[in-house]
């Protein structure tokens, strides 16, 4: 093996040569600079496009379609009312692990005195967790869920039950609406160690095309939407 | 690693034998073809993401450099670092010497193609590391001692009586009477015992379905959620990745991933899609601390200027696989190469040499229906036709094959020639056929008629009988 330098010269000049371009060719550095600042959209399916409650109902729909449990909650009382029942429903003890997301912290917490909370990233005795996405794209029913302390990616995959919460007014049609977001918070060219894009619970179906859920990740994900 | 079979016809005729193997290549069409079929067809805008998706790989390719050097930059300034390897060999070492410096025992790995192109679990085994792979289909293949069958489903060719036979043998500590008969049973089971591997892992290791320019991320997409676990858990992640992965923009990732998924398997999305972006920040809780990307070339900057330059768009999604009669009737394992099928029969070649693949673009009616099918719009047959002439301009061919090819094109460019040896030949076969209409032997077609009947033409060409046609004035 030769320097990380040498081999480095190496491929892109073997990429220049099969192209027949110069290194220091102007115009297509400019083409290169223009697309990364412009970062032009494709074509957006029709259905990205729905607006108000008929986008929660698409989210809705594609979501239950690929296996999540979906529940609107008008009031914040009654999302910490669907957690204390969910974790009921699948006979999981009232212990709940999650990050320092501000908007998780403001449920009301009283209203489920029983649910027992810890803070930080989970391990492998943590069986319930709760998220918030920051964003959600209806086109496909996807959640993004951005990596730090308020909400630590290992939520996302050590435990059976997951529970995310997003808000009505953070759900938009498309992807690319939905990275727009994510620049906003970020800015542009800059994201989180992390973004998981989740649209389902996990599922497996490498045995004879046989669809089992719980395959590595969460057996069983809960998506409450908030407002 | 690819072992340059020369024996691709006995090891298909010995698949087309298999009734196992033949049972399970029917889930095949049961599984993705229908699938796809119906995913496509809820999302009207398909075809135009189709001519996006081109678009976007065509204007990243011709300027491939230049994103490479943005990629490049942007991922050091998240804090982790990018590893050129111009060959398998390469990135074989630099992935090894990053492991001994992340002090590894135990690797896990996502899926990955790539490392499979480059050999790499054999490599990192033989250095006395422990290497696991997660997804439940590579880590059946990796227990059964095989290499995946299919590029997104590398079990595809087992049964799942005998997944629970190699179950029963690898976890052997597990209790006997223990039921293992539905796949469910077996999914719990690698559930239960890869978790011990993700949380004891040092490094994990993952392929890249895309990288993205903007950004400096790579994007992995799973059902399973075991990319993620081998990405978040270990101290150290290092991404395997080949140089034609890379798009400008995350718009221009959301136009190919709203096309792998439902070329792929028939979903919208797959379960988990994962922009990874450098190692943990500062106040995060979780996330390796090491983030690494080794960036493949090992051909592909060859082919960039060579007729198979198209190639480079393919998303690996395995539609093409799944559509082909070929891999329909022998399975992946046949082909002898890491990626099979018709997006593998134009692959091979270039990275083992034609003279060690030289069956594999042969094997192929150019029905067409891989490139009606690909997102990604490449012409396998196109390719595939330029394999053989290529093979033959080097004199690959056995004499037989030469000489009767010779033959045929002397008379095929003589009208008067062709036409009278066809009458002949298929006044011959009528005749030998009889009443029954179907040939069980006939000279020089053994290849044909030993494993099957030749339906035998009804005694005049089309050209005689279009001739007489005309000539009493009914055409």
């Amino acid at each position: 093996m030769s320097a990380p330098e040498e081999t480095r010269a190496a491929v892109l000049d073997r990429i220049r040569a099969a192209l027949g371009v110069a290194s220091l060719d102007h115009a297509r550095r400019t083409a290169v600079v223009r697309r990364l600042e412009r970062h032009p959209r494709g074509t957006i399916p029709s259905r990205a496009t729905r607006r108000g409650e008929e986008r929660v109902a698409l989210l809705t729909d594609m979501l239950t379609k690929q296996g999540a449990d979906v529940s609107r909650v008008p009031t914040q009382k009654e999302a910490v009312g669907a957690i204390a029942s969910y974790l009921g429903t699948c006979n999981l003890p009232p212990r709940l692990r999650m990050g320092a997301d501000r908007v998780l912290a403001a449920l009301p917490w009283r209203e489920a005195w029983d649910i027992e909370r810890s803070f930080g990233r989970a391990g492998p005795g943590d069986r319930a967790s709760l998220s918030r996405a920051v964003v959600a794209a209806a086109e496909t029913g996807t959640l993004f869920l951005v990596s730090g302390p308020d909400n630590p990616t290992t939520l996302n995959f050590l435990p059976e039950a997951h529970t995310i919460l997003i808000a009505a007014s953070d759900i938009v049609g498309s992807y690319e609406e939905a990275w727009d977001r994510v620049r906003a918070i970020y800015g542009q060219g800059t994201l989180p160690r992390t973004v998981n894009l989740i649209s389902g619970p996990s599922r497996t179906a490498d045995i004879e095309q046989t669809i089992v859920r719980g395959a590595h990740g969460p057996s069983r994900l809960l998506v409450l939407i908030l407002g | 690693m690819g072992n340059g079979r020369q024996d691709f016809k006995t090891d298909a005729a010995h698949a087309l034998a298999d009734t196992a193997l033949q049972k399970a290549l029917q889930n095949v069409k049961r599984g993705f073809v229908v699938k796809r079929e119906a995913a496509r067809a809820k999302l009207p805008e398909f075809d135009t993401l189709r001519e996006d998706a081109r678009a976007i790989k065509d204007h990243t390719l011709s300027h491939l450099d230049l994103y490479l050097e943005t990629y490049e930059r942007k991922v050091a300034e998240s804090g982790g670092s990018v590893h050129y390897a111009p060959t398998a060999a390469d990135a074989r070492a630099i992935i090894l010497k990053l492991c001994q410096e992340a002090g590894a025992k135990l690797v896990t790995k996502g899926k990955s193609m790539v490392s499979e192109e480059i050999g790499l679990n054999a490599h990192l085994q033989a250095a006395k590391i422990e290497v696991v792979e997660t997804d439940l289909g590579e880590y059946i293949v990796q227990l059964r001692g095989e290499r995946p069958s299919h590029i997104i489903a590398p079990g595809i060719h087992l049964n799942k009586e005998t997944i629970e036979a190699d179950f029963r043998r690898a976890h052997h500590r597990l209790p006997r009477e223990r039921r293992l008969d539905q796949a469910q049973y077996l999914v719990a089971e690698a559930r239960k015992v890869l978790r011990e591997k993700f949380l004891a892992a040092d490094v994990g290791i993952t392929g890249a379905n895309l990288l993205i320019a903007e950004t400096g991320s790579s994007v992995i997409v799973t059902n399973e959620g075991n990319g993620d676990l081998t990405s978040t858990l270990p101290r150290t992640h290092i991404v395997i990745a080949s140089i034609e992965k890379i798009v400008p923009t995350l718009e221009d990732a959301c136009t190919i991933l709203r096309l792998l998924a439902r070329s792929a398997t028939g979903q919208e999305i797959t379960t988990y899609t994962t922009f990874a972006t450098g190692p943990r920040r500062d106040r995060d809780p979780d996330g390796p601390s090491a983030y690494h990307v080794v960036l493949l070339d090992n051909g592909r900057s060859e082919m960039l200027g060579n007729e198979f330059a198209d190639m480079l768009r393919c998303i690996r999604c395995g539609a093409c696989l799944n559509h082909c009669p070929v891999y329909g009737a022998i399975g992946g394992h046949a082909y002898g190469s890491v990626y099979p099928g018709p997006m593998g029969a134009v692959l091979t070649p270039q990275l083992q040499g034609i003279d060690r693949a030289r069956d594999l673009p042969n094997a192929s009616s150019f029905c067409g229906r891989c490139e009606a099918v690909c997102p990604m719009d490449i012409p396998l047959p196109d390719m595939m036709r330029t394999w053989r002439e290529r093979d033959f301009a080097r004199g690959n061919p056995p004499f037989s094959e030469r000489l009767f090819l010779k033959m045929w094109a002397y008379a095929a460019k003589r009208p008067l020639v062709y036409h009278a040896l066809a009458n002949a030949i298929v006044l011959f076969m009528a005749r030998r056929a009889g009443a029954r209409g179907r040939l069980s032997r006939l000279p020089l077609a053994k290849a044909w008629t030993g494993t099957r009947d030749l339906p035998a033409p009804q005694g005049r060409t089309f050209h005689s009988l279009y001739t007489r046609a005309r000539r009493r004035g009914r055409v």
